[in-house]
């Protein structure tokens, strides 16, 4: 079962709820996570698995054979990215505006275009015990994530548990690391902003056709009725609440995973997984 | 004009609650909220739209029942596999146009996609410039740039000193849109193990882009070890630090009574703030 771990806010908990559930159904079966926040990679701050192997993730960029080319325009014209222009006697390539889509290397009628390498992050593997970690790490300055998202997701091994930890946000790169799961965990907190990005956050997964379930982070009896009530109306169960309590807070402060600390919360998660692999949270909440 | 760019690396560390609280301090000024795929300034802010129009960015592909041969080769090119079985998946699809170029039976449109929505709106701490992208869209770099143009635009034409603009969480497309050309990013911390690797590669951007660097360090005591970590961090750099504000339930209450946290604290987390504001108005004007 593939679940993935999203938000819409930033900082809400996801790492720690992806992390919570790796850590603690690791301890009985073999389950991978998968970090596809690769601008910001955290999962590793509490697993800490010794990385043993790492591969560079490639976009193909366009390099021009000057004696080939007849300056023609064809590959500046087929580009819908503005990554090429030819000026008189001379092609410019922008490596960084380079989807790698391959249009132009295919289409040039004088075959005057191969294509080169160019890294843009790398893919990073770890194990502890019977958690296996894959990380996605954007190269700094680079601003397309979606291929090392992508990379990271080609070794989600469906004959195991998968938890894919996703970045904040709904846009391109949160749709890329969500896609393909069997369930989506979105994790808000009790606030106006939480809400409103938990709002946005559901109608992606609807737009997908993923099933999704909440958990309230930093919950407080005050305040946690916007979020439930929320919830009510949209039929989407609320899984679990981790109340605002500065000593979890302080603990992930330190990187030190909760359910490691407290039995009570390691067993939360487990329950809480048991109870997705065996599909009793599709049901509606009020049900 | 000046334009002060707030971003993080890192989610959730308070950008929006000090975007708002400069809203309310700051004299002369043009609000921007660039996290547009999951904004939030506006909730603090209560605008009232002046001006809105439709974002229309990129294309995507469609194949044509009727003219398809099934010959199968737009499927053997797609590098984003968003092609099966003759349809195209507008999930997948990077709007490349690499099919519709090669296609032989000319089967294969490329139709505009409504990305998003922009809006100039007016509050009471002056004018706001938002947006929405529509979940799970691209294009959130091109948003942000419009946003920020429509921003400068107004700025000009009041004759306003500043633009403070709200920034997206992580370091790729959207945050690298939202500081090109600014006067300065405010880096909003956390002393968190998270919250200092997202501001190490949050500063890796800003330094790759040549814009000019400060630091603001939230919820400070939550791990006055880490703190120190970060001072440090900054001083090696040669990074300013220009405030620390304290980890203080306030900030949380505000944000549910939906006003900026300087109007609903006016003791010390005002003063800190009003003192943050001063020591970055003050740095951009010199520069």
């Amino acid at each position: 079962m593939i679940v993935s771990i999203a938000s819409g806010k930033g900082g809400t908990g996801k790492t720690l709820v992806a992390t919570s559930l790796a850590l603690a159904v690791s301890e009985h079966a073999s389950i991978q996570i998968l970090d596809c926040d690769v601008e910001e990679p955290n999962a590793n701050l509490f697993v800490r698995a010794p990385i043993e192997s790492a591969e560079p993730v490639y976009i193909p960029t366009p390099q021009i054979d000057a004696d080939k080319c007849s300056h023609c325009g064809r590959c500046a014209e087929v580009c819908a990215y503005h990554a090429m222009a030819v000026i008189s006697d001379k092609v410019l390539v922008f490596p960084e505006l380079c989807h790698g889509c391959g249009a132009c290397s295919y289409l040039c009628p004088e075959s005057a275009i191969v294509e080169a390498n160019r890294q843009v992050g790398v893919v990073e593997i770890g194990y502890r015990g019977n958690l296996e970690l894959i990380q996605g790490r954007l190269d700094i300055g680079e601003p397309m994530p979606t291929p090392v998202i992508r990379k990271v997701k080609t070794y989600a091994d469906r004959q195991r548990d998968v938890i894919i930890d996703v970045a904040p946000g709904t846009s391109c790169p949160v749709v890329e690391a969500v896609k393909g799961s069997d369930y989506s965990i979105l994790v808000t907190e009790p606030t106006p902003f939480g809400l409103n990005d938990l709002s946005l956050a559901v109608e992606m997964t609807r737009d997908l056709g993923i099933p999704c379930g909440v958990i309230i982070n930093r919950a407080s009896l005050s305040r946690d009725n916007l979020i439930e009530e929320y919830c009510r109306e949209s039929e989407i169960p609320v899984l679990l609440k981790i109340p605002f309590d500065r000593d979890i807070a302080t603990l992930y402060s330190k990187g030190i995973p909760l359910v490691e600390r407290e039995t009570r919360w390691r067993n939360a998660f487990l329950d809480l997984f048991d109870a997705l692999k065996r599909g009793q949270l599709y049901v509606a909440y009020n049900a | 004009m000046n334009e002060i760019v707030i971003i993080s690396g890192k989610g959730g560390t308070g950008k929006t609650s000090i975007a708002a609280s400069f809203a309310a301090i700051g004299e002369s000024k043009v609000l921007a909220d660039c996290d547009v795929d999951a904004s939030d300034l506006h909730l603090v802010l209560f605008p009232t739209v002046v001006d809105k129009g439709e974002f229309w960015s990129g294309k995507k592909a469609r194949i044509e029942e009727g003219e398809c041969n099934e010959c199968g080769l737009c499927q053997e090119l797609c590098r984003f596999n968003a092609i099966k079985n003759f349809k195209v998946d507008h999930l997948s699809c990077e709007g490349c146009g690499f099919c519709f170029h090669a296609c032989p039976a000319g089967a294969i449109v490329m139709e505009d996609v409504l990305s998003g929505h922009w809006f100039v709106s007016e509050t009471g701490y002056g004018p706001l410039v938002h947006a929405r992208l529509i979940p799970g869209e691209e294009n959130s770099g091109k948003l942000v740039a419009l946003v920020r143009q429509k921003a400068k635009a107004l700025a000009e034409e009041k004759a306003l000193k500043y633009i403070i603009t709200d920034g997206p969480p992580g370091i790729g497309c959207p945050v690298i849109s939202s500081l090109s050309g600014a006067a300065m990013a405010l880096l909003v911390a956390e002393p968190t193990m998270s919250g200092v690797s997202d501001l190490e590669r949050a500063v890796g951007v800003c330094n790759h882009f040549g814009i000019p660097a400060a630091v603001c360090i939230n919820k400070y005591d939550l791990n006055e070890e880490i703190g120190r970590e970060i001072e440090r961090y900054c001083s090696q750099r040669g990074i300013e630090l220009v405030g620390k504000l304290p980890f203080d339930e306030a900030f949380v209450e505000a944000i549910s009574k939906g006003v900026p946290v300087v109007e609903y604290s006016k003791g010390s987390i005002r003063n800190e703030i009003e003192r943050i504001w001063e020591t970055i108005a003050t740095r951009v004007k010199k520069q």
